[in-house]
């Protein structure tokens, strides 16, 4: 990889049990600032796991435990001293499912930004919604019913909000887990767009199903396969000449 | 024939119906031919063919006999007496010759009546058995039509569905006939009450003061004031609900969220326990244990004279709140635990605290379910009676003051209808009207609670 790139996060053999049986088996990779990384490989070998270690959201699960390391800016984020809700903050997470608050879509954005205290008034917030709102491509759709409930959007409508909602509290790593898997083709469209405009400012790391999608979207590719990391690479690289087999055939449809 | 002996013999010939029809599906099958049903759907189809048909008219033809009977014996009755008798005075000796096989053993019984009811007895025991054997036919034709009808073609497997969900249609209408005969049987004595006290009397009245039926044929009506038993009724159900509302629902945000499994293992069937007590057992507890400690906890303040009666609103509020507090806490649990899982991550994942989480996103979005718990638990409070027969006092008062006692509409419910009665007198009367009240009060707040499930249920999921 490219030298002068930054490398924003890091993990080092990282590796998960959950209630004892392990689903990770000591993954090494480094996530580049400012591009999109793609994860891939056949469902149930580590993907969202992985992702969730990167903001913690693994320790919500109940007999769930991690261990390796796993750095944001060169420090280690399972290090006691790191306060939980902080890293949430640095690092926000777009899930699967669009899962928008049953509040309005105003609240919706607004949410992350009041429990963190990000504005001082009013207008502050009314700014930092509009501009998340714009960001994640929603703002015209949405400008004149701002106080509807979220959950009244289309899925699409819907998982944008969620991205919005992720944007507002300026995080500088955003996780997406599939997040275009409940969204037609054209609502996808949009996401990857988006996804790609937010590359400029933002540290993206996306689990798909789809290998169209992780062509277009993302710079680096890495493969899962039960619980290990096959390979990563320049995403040219890795869907013209990968170096392992299992590689090669999983892009070509042979198995997964 | 006794019915008991008929209905065996029909259950029987429908188990035996059973097995022949399933022998003769598989034999047609075995000979190459292609069913349309598994071979025990035929069974079944004729099984019911035989037990269903034959049950029914036997069960409707012996209420159509007691009717015929009952109507004889009256006019039987007002014939050998002058054609002016009443029937609630003299059909229950009656009724009690028919019962024993047209012997007459009732000392009020007359010699007319005697002769009137075998006469009787021997018409309707005709009658009984014309039926036994119609039904016992009709079983007969039964099996013929279930076994003779089972061929390749016959859908017996949708007919068997088709009685299955009848049959559950009728389950499930059942309830709804119950409800409504208890309203029609509450509603004519109501009626008949207000025959006698007018409808402002009763709502807007302040005084409850019913007095005895003794005094009422003196031409002195007594009052019968709905007012204080409402407020009394409300009150203590207020004071209640401002006791299990917090513990409750403190208790079911800490078991839904934060408690370890093991720890909510211990708990929820504790409370549960806390649920399955009788609430005499809690009235007892109101009367000899909350209510003078209170009592002696106000003396030892002041010194002197308690400020606290052992039977208060206090009192009775505050032991139906320790009753009502697994209620809220484990229907709150449950809609809790109902939230979304991806709601919890959505706020987590934003960098929310749990208590944030559960503040700001959780209770919001199980606000609608709370609050129909709530509102079925503030029902339950409202009908309530053992607890406040013994905590609240029976002194139907009009105050403020907790500490005092006041009583209920389910209280007086009670009291009108223990002792001597007098089923047409105002003072028993008025007892459907409070029950008819109290009723509509709470069928009110279930419906409400209902709604608002309805109106937000959809605003998640
Ligand atoms: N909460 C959990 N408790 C126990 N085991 C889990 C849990 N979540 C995941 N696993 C296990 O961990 C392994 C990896 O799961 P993970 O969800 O990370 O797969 P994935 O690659 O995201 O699959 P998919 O593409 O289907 O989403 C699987 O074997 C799964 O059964
Ligand atoms: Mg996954």
């Amino acid at each position: 990889m490219d030298s002068k790139l930054k490398i924003k996060m890091r993990g080092l053999d990282v590796k998960v049990f959950y209630g004892g049986k392990g689903a990770l088996h000591g993954i090494t990779l480094d996530i580049l600032e400012n591009k999109v990384i793609a994860l891939i490989g056949p469902s149930g070998c580590g993907k969202s796991t992985f992702l969730r270690c990167l903001n913690r959201m693994n320790d919500t699960i109940e007999g769930a435990l991690v261990t390796g390391r796993i750095l944001l800016d060169e420090e280690d984020i399972y290090d006691p001293s790191v306060d939980v809700v902080e890293l949430r903050a640095r690092v926000g997470m777009v899930f699967q499912k669009p899962n928008p608050f049953p509040k309005s879509i105003y609240e919706n954005v607004a949410y992350g930004p009041r429990i963190h205290g990000l504005a001082k008034s009013r207008t502050e917030l009314d700014e930092i919604v509009e501009q998340s709102l714009i960001k994640a491509g929603l703002f015209n759709e949405v400008k004149d019913r701002l106080h509807d409930v979220g959950t009244s959007l289309s899925g699409g409508q819907q998982q944008r909000l969620c991205i919005a909602r992720a944007i507002a509290v300026s995080p500088e790593v955003i996780l997406m887990d599939e997040p275009c898997s409940a969204l037609d083709p054209i609502a996808t469209a949009k996401i990857e767009e988006l996804i790609d405009d937010l590359r400029r400012n933002y540290t993206i790391a996306i689990v798909t199903h789809s290998m169209q999608q992780a062509a277009r979207v993302s710079q680096f590719t890495a493969m899962f396969h039960l619980g290990n990391l096959v390979e990563v690479g320049a995403t040219d690289t890795i869907f013209t000449s990968p170096q392992e087999q299992r590689t090669q055939d999983y892009i070509t449809g042979r198995f997964g | 024939m006794s019915v008991s002996g008929v209905i065996l013999i029909v259950l029987v010939f429908g188990g035996a119906g059973f097995f022949l029809s399933r022998a003769r599906a598989r034999a047609i099958e075995a000979h190459g031919a292609k069913m349309h049903s598994r071979p025990h759907y035929y069974g079944c189809w004729t099984c019911l063919l035989i037990v269903l048909p034959s049950l029914l008219f036997l069960f409707f033809w012996n209420i159509g006999v007691n009717i015929y009977a009952e109507r004889q014996t009256l006019a039987h009755i007002s014939y050998a007496a002058g054609g002016d008798i009443e029937r609630s005075d003299s059909y229950a000796p009656l009724q009690r010759i028919l019962g024993q096989k047209g012997i007459a053993s009732t000392r009020q019984s007359e010699n007319y009546m005697v002769q009137g009811g075998i006469e009787l007895a021997a018409g309707i025991k005709n009658l009984r058995q014309a039926g036994a054997f119609a039904a016992l036919l009709l079983s007969v034709i039964g099996f013929l039509a279930g076994f003779w009808g089972t061929k390749a073609k016959k859908r017996a497997r949708n007919r068997v569905e088709r009685v299955t969900l009848w049959g559950l249609i009728v389950a499930s209408t059942f309830a709804i006939l119950t409800t409504m005969g208890i309203v029609l049987s509450m509603l004519f004595q109501t009626i008949s009450f207000f025959r006698s006290v007018p409808l402002s009397n009763f709502f807007l009245g302040t005084v409850w003061d019913p007095r005895f039926s003794v005094m009422a044929l003196e031409g002195m009506l007594g009052r019968f004031g709905l007012i204080p038993l409402l407020a009394g009724t409300l009150y203590i159900a207020f004071v209640a609900m401002l006791f299990a509302v917090p513990i409750g629902l403190f208790a079911a945000v800490y078991m839904a969220e934060y408690a370890t499994p093991r720890m909510r293992g211990i708990i929820k069937p504790l409370l549960e326990i806390l649920a399955g007590i009788p609430t005499i057992v809690y009235g007892f507890f109101a009367l000899v244990a909350v209510g003078p400690f209170l009592r002696d906890l106000s003396a030892s303040i002041t010194g002197g004279q308690g400020f606290i009666m052992a039977q208060s609103v206090l009192t009775a509020g505050l032991v139906m709140g320790i009753m009502l507090t697994p209620f809220v806490s484990s229907l709150s649990d449950d809609i809790i635990t109902a939230v979304p899982r991806s709601l919890r991550d959505g706020s987590l994942g934003l960098g929310a605290t749990q208590s944030e989480t559960i503040k700001r996103v959780v209770l919001p979005a199980a606000l609608p379910g709370i609050v129909a718990a709530l509102l079925l638990t503030a029902s339950r409070a409202i009908g309530e009676t053992m607890i406040v027969v013994l905590a609240a006092g029976v002194a139907a008062s009009l105050t403020l003051n907790p500490f005092e006692a006041m009583t209920t509409i389910t209280v007086k419910i009670v009291n009108q209808l223990t002792g001597d009665l007098e089923f047409n007198s105002p003072q028993t009367l008025v007892a459907f009207a409070l029950g008819m009240t109290l009723f509509v009060l709470t069928l009110f707040m279930n419906i409400f609670a209902l709604y608002i499930v309805r109106k937000y249920q959809e605003h998640y999921e």
